[in-house]
């Protein structure tokens, strides 16, 4: 394979990526406000159709995107009421509505199957575009894959660098001394978990209307998008960056599955796929497991370097969740 | 700070319960509006698909008979206080158990309904085994069991895929059709004419009694509610609250891995790649629908079983996907869970 | 800023938290709260910083009055609160922690705000690096950080609750030394503490709450006597002593040593008998709820070992405990003592030891009728334990005790239970005394410990006192002592 394959072959990784971004990025903006929202995987089937389906009435892209969103925004919103003013367990309301949303994707996307619709075009960017590498790679691209890139950085900039954003910092890890500071907590994890929705609900048309554009109901491949998304935002350790990262990780591993297959016949292609979950695990076991008492012990009982070695380790690679992730908020 | 829940009299319940299912049959009924399909149309064939007669009325059994050995199985982990997501590996593993086991024991010259009890004896401990690895993740390494459960599902999933194109892979062409489907001798016998195993029904009918008389009327049963109501409380009154955990999870595995091992043996013949059929996570919502109490389990399983057979020929007679089944199943637990949320907060307010 | 509280009451339930309390705090006022627990400090202060709205009175600012809606709005009328733990965000670095909640515009200015809190910070000598993480600070500096926080918000006053807990002599010196600082430049200072020495050296005046009411004023120099009076009442009536025979060591703490979260216990070494019952007296906080449960097996000492009628059982679980005759009574009776959902009789049958496979219905009637009359719960068998009332829900914990037992830990026995219930249950506990158990309980109510302990150990900021005689010691020195006055080192 030579050079030239390779860069065109990354720079659909990059393309490839861009649904399950947003994916990514819209949890971890909700997460960040302490909502799990687990029913992403059914949002982005049914944004998908839905997307689909719009784009295909209206002729209109944008509205299909429009309508993507508008999706996800509202099965958010469904979450954020049950969770938030209803109390109800935000892993039961998440994951019935994944359910729900996926057959409600099937059955009404049913008329939709198979149909030609609308194709988000390519569009190199003039001059950037000619850059040796950098210009295949990064600049030819189609608008979504383009956004995707945006989403990241605006992410990444709002979470960290501006007040509002270290505001939510502040709500998913101590909502208590949030409040204190003057925010209205509830107020604030439903318009994230909204945003986030809404954010979401674009990873279905990404994907519909760019990537495998059209609908194929059951066969679209992207059933399970939505849980590789859950895995990859876990194992990004609510960091924009480092959960953009997973998602190209995961791209990459799709595509050196599908380049390889020749050379390794007898393993598919599905059993790469599964790689986002254990890292997912290893990323959870190392939230905690320094704090367990067995490994306390364990390491206790090593010799000094190898214990500060596995300690220093253990720091670097612990991510912390935001403390108040999953718990409802009352005013003293 | 635990809030207590607030409880209202029989009757208040079961009308916000009616609620709900009457709002879930008006979201669906919407839904087949918008998809410009006729609604009383659509309730009536489903209807005659599960009971137009006996035929699929024996189909609407064969669908209940793993459903509801998942959802007693989901009832221990649910009393425990668990979200035991990872019930869907736990039947893939079933199966994968029964698979080896018929693989290696079916050249011997051991009674063939001996293999298949063993086998179905492997596939208990195989759906055992994986739920014990959630539960491990959970006890020893703080992994909540959502996400241990999630991921191992997919792992299961993977597993199995590359059972099925790598070393159990049938000769010639590996294909998504599964393994080489077993001898007749090693399939579970089946009623004459019909696709249901009675040996099969016998088996989710005595687990779904087990596990009634488990939680309802021994010690363990009790101790299990005690650690999900309370584990702290729990363990000061003395009950061994990890081992406790372990073993719900090890029951719920067991029975999933039976599930497993009846698709195997009655249904399938073979390893197919998704031999779990989502039976998991159905169960979760027939054990989340019936308010993780048993005596309701087995008609709420009968009746989404009865939705799903119905449902399938929709696509045949009205040109509708049979994903409406899944469409009403989801919206009834997801109103029963919002009207609940309501009956709490009006509650809360008087 | 002049602060006043005029009338202010607040009520939970039919509980008076706060009666009738009338305070005028002068500008540049280092002003003293003292009071034991369930006094009504707390409740005023939460008041006063916004977090609770009283039922009724009005706080006066600078002569105006204003109406604080929550901890933000108090903050803009330029009253701030230092909470004991300081409500900040520890997985962040100190100058988030210093931006989050301030106005201003989308992009903050990080090199101005680290620039203005270092100029603050140097004013007071607090040498606090702005890009280092919460986690890593002490509580002596978190503390500090709050401080400067809140003052660069603009507050005049400033609440401090408790927050000489947990932190270095070193630091207290730069605290009170900051205190003093900011008195002078004319702020109010309103500092919460059952610590008589720190209220004595500290404070310009002292006003004292007790069972919710205002009971008294002091100016310095401060007369320890009267304040202890004040806080815990001149003297206490005290029925007749039960005594009861002791036989045997059922405990023996050898030298052990035991770390909280915020304090070190070191070195108590203690024998208890059966038939004793020992009272651990001091403010909350003070390491009674952390020896209660070491005693327990909950919590392990990092020091001496624990024998249990001459069983070492140092560091291994409850459950272990409990098998040798050992068990603990926690004071949260729904959160940790009793499991809402389930009926009193399945708690008896938890409680017991398993029969066979199934359980016997009737046989667990039976039972919890037993148990039921024998404790005089208001309940039935099939009542859900939260559906019981607090006295009830202390009486199903007792009732659920094995018998017999070598030894019992309760924290707070009577909390909250109306008189009749307190002598009930304290009759039911020396009847268990009379059967050879020995009982260790915590308390803040100093009229319990006296009247039913044989001796009290006090607590104060982790130190524990040598046993003292309950029949010999007065009101006055135990007051002092849970004051942190009177300690030998």
């Amino acid at each position: 394979m030579d050079s030239t394959t390779i860069i065109i072959g990354l720079a659909s990784v990059l393309a490839a990526a861009a649904p399950v971004i947003f994916a990514v990025m819209g949890e971890t903006l909700s997460e960040r406000a302490g909502v799990i929202n687990l029913s992403m995987n059914g949002t982005i089937l049914l944004s998908a159709m839905g997307g689909f389906a719009i784009s295909v009435r209206t002729e209109s892209l944008l509205l299909g995107f429009l309508t993507g969103m508008l999706i996800g925004a509202v099965v958010a919103l469904i979450v954020a009421f049950s969770s938030i003013t209803l109390k109800q367990s935000q892993v039961a309301v998440g994951f019935v509505l994944a359910l729900v949303c996926r057959d409600l994707a099937y059955f009404l996307g049913n008329p939709f199957m198979g149909l030609a619709g609308p194709r988000l075009p390519a569009w190199s960017i003039a001059g950037l575009s000619e850059i040796p590498v950098i210009g295949t790679l990064f600049f030819k691209h189609d608008l979504m894959t383009y956004l995707s890139f945006i989403v990241i950085f605006l992410s990444w900039l709002w979470i960290f660098r501006t007040r509002p954003g270290l505001m939510l910092q502040g709500i998913g890890e101590r909502p208590a001394a949030a409040f204190v500071r003057g925010a209205n907590v509830n107020l604030m994890r439903y318009v994230y978990t909204v945003l986030g929705g809404a954010i979401i609900g674009l990873a279905g048309p990404a994907y519909s209307l760019s990537v495998k554009a059209g609908w194929k109901g059951t066969i679209s491949g992207l059933d399970g998008i939505g849980w590789i998304a859950l895995a990859i935002t876990i194992f990004g350790g609510w960091n924009p960056l480092r959960a953009a990262f997973g998602a190209y990780l995961f791209a990459l591993l799709q595509w050196l599955g599908l380049v390889l297959q020749p050379s390794l016949p007898s393993i598919p292609s599905q059993v790469l796929q599964v790689a986002p979950f254990p890292l997912m695990i290893l990323t959870l076991l190392l939230v905690n497991i320094g704090d367990a008492e067995w490994v306390e012990r364990t390491l206790a009982a090593l010799p000094e370097p190898t214990r500060r070695f596995f300690a220093r380790a253990f720091r670097a690679l612990r991510v912390s969740p935001p403390a108040a992730l999953g718990v409802p908020f009352e005013r003293d | 700070m635990r809030t207590i829940v607030k409880k209202n009299s029989r009757w208040v319940m079961i009308g916000f319960q009616i609620a709900a299912l009457v709002l879930a049959l008006l979201f669906t009924t919407l839904i087949l509006v918008a998809a410009g399909a006729p609604p009383l149309e659509a309730y009536k064939n489903i209807i005659t698909g599960s009971f137009g007669s006996f035929k699929k009325f024996s189909d609407v059994l064969v669908s209940w008979i793993p459903l509801l050995l998942v959802s007693a199985g989901l009832l221990v982990t649910f009393a425990t206080g668990l979200w035991n997501i990872g019930v869907e590996g736990q039947i893939t593993l079933g199966a994968i158990a029964t698979t080896w086991a018929l693989r290696e024991l079916q050249d011997t010259s051991l009674p063939p309904a001996l293999i298949i009890l063993l086998a179905i004896v492997a596939g208990m401990a195989g759906g055992a085994f994986w739920a014990l690895l959630a539960g491990a993740l959970k006890t020893f390494g703080g992994v909540n069991e959502i996400f241990g459960g999630l991921g191992l599902n997919f792992v299961a999933t993977a597993l199995t895929i590359y059972l099925i194109f790598g070393p159990w892979k049938r000769p010639g062409v590996a294909s998504m059709s599964g393994t080489v489907p077993f001898d007749e001798t090693l399939h579970l016998s089946l009623f004459p004419g019909l696709r249901l195993s009675p040996w099969a029904l016998v088996i989710a009918i005595i687990a779904i009694v087990i596990v009634y008389f488990l939680l309802q009327g021994t010690y363990f049963g009790l101790r299990l509610k005690a650690v999900g109501k309370n584990f702290r409380a729990a363990y000061r009154l003395g009950i061994p609250t990890w081992q406790h955990m372990l073993l719900s999870f090890a029951i719920c595995g067991a029975l999933a891995g039976v599930a497993g091992a009846v698709q195997v043996t009655a249904v399938y013949y073979r390893l197919i790649p998704s031999i779990s059929s989502g039976y998991g996570y159905l169960g979760l919502m027939v054990a989340m629908l019936v308010n993780y109490q048993a005596i309701w389990a087995a008609p709420v399983a009968l009746f989404f079983a009865a939705l799903n057979i119905g449902s399938i020929q929709l696509p045949i007679v009205l040109k509708l996907d049979s994903s409406l089944s899944g469409v009403l199943q989801g919206m009834l637990v997801l109103f029963v869970l919002i009207m609940e949320g309501v009956r709490q907060r009006i509650s809360r307010r008087s | 800023m002049n602060v006043e509280l005029r009338g202010i009451h607040k009520y939970f339930g039919n509980t008076h938290a706060n009666s009738d309390i009338t305070l005028t705090i002068p500008a540049g006022t280092i002003q003293g709260i003292l009071g034991e627990n369930g006094a009504g400090k707390s409740t005023l202060m939460k008041i006063l910083s916004g977090f609770i709205h009283a039922d009724e009175g009005e706080i006066v600012l600078d002569d105006k009055p204003v109406l604080i809606q929550s901890p933000a709005h108090a903050i803009q009328w330029g009253v701030g609160m230092l909470h004991q733990d300081p409500l900040d965000f520890p997985p962040m670095r100190v100058i988030d922690n210093l931006l989050i909640g301030r106005a201003g515009g989308l992009f903050p200015n990080q090199a101005a705000v680290a620039r203005e809190f270092k100029l603050l910070a140097e004013q007071f000598g607090f040498s606090i690096d702005p890009e280092s993480y919460v986690d890593s600070l002490t509580v002596g500096e978190r503390q500090q950080l709050e401080i400067i926080r809140l003052l660069w918000l603009g507050a005049r006053v400033l609440i401090l609750d408790e927050p000489t807990t947990g932190i270095s002599a070193g630091q207290k010196e730069k605290l009170f030394a900051t205190l003093r600082i900011l008195a002078e430049q004319g702020k109010t200072i309103i500092f919460v503490s059952h610590k008589l020495e720190d209220v004595e050296v500290l404070c310009h005046r002292v006003a004292v709450l007790r069972q919710g009411s205002l009971v008294g004023e002091a100016k310095k120099p401060f007369d320890t006597k009267k304040l202890v009076e004040m806080m815990f009442g001149k003297e206490i009536s005290l029925g007749a002593r039960q005594v009861v025979e002791q036989h045997g060591c059922v405990l023996a703490l050898n030298d052990i040593s035991i770390e909280d979260v915020r304090l070190k216990i070191r070195n108590v070494t203690l024998e208890v008998n059966g038939g004793e019952v020992i009272g651990l007296a001091g403010m909350e906080g003070s390491g009674q709820g952390a020896f209660l449960r070491a005693c327990a097996g909950m919590v392990h000492p990092v020091g001496g070992n624990v024998k249990v009628r001459g069983r070492d059982l140092t560091g291994k679980s409850y459950h272990v405990y409990k098998r040798n005759g050992v068990e603990f009574l926690p004071a949260a009776r729904l959160e940790e003592g009793l499991i809402p959902g389930l009926s009193l009789t399945e708690h008896y049958v938890l409680a017991e030891k398993s029969k066979g496979l199934f359980i016997n219905r009737e046989y667990g009637i039976r039972q919890a009728q037993e148990r039921i009359a024998s404790f005089n719960i208001k309940g039935t068998p099939v009542h859900t334990v939260e559906s019981l009332s607090g006295g009830n829900q202390q009486r199903a914990l007792l009732s659920l005790l094995r018998d017999p037992l070598s030894l019992i830990l309760i924290e707070h026995p009577t909390r909250g239970l109306d008189i009749e219930s307190v002598i009930y249950i304290w009759g039911k506990l020396k009847e268990r005394c009379r059967k050879n158990t020995a009982i260790i309980f915590m308390s803040s109510d100093l009229e319990e410990i006296l009247q039913y302990s044989d001796r009290v150990l006090v607590f104060f900021s982790g130190k524990v006192s040598q046993p003292l005689d309950a029949s010999t010691i007065s009101v006055e020195q135990l007051g002092q002592l849970i004051g942190g006055k009177g300690w030998a080192s």
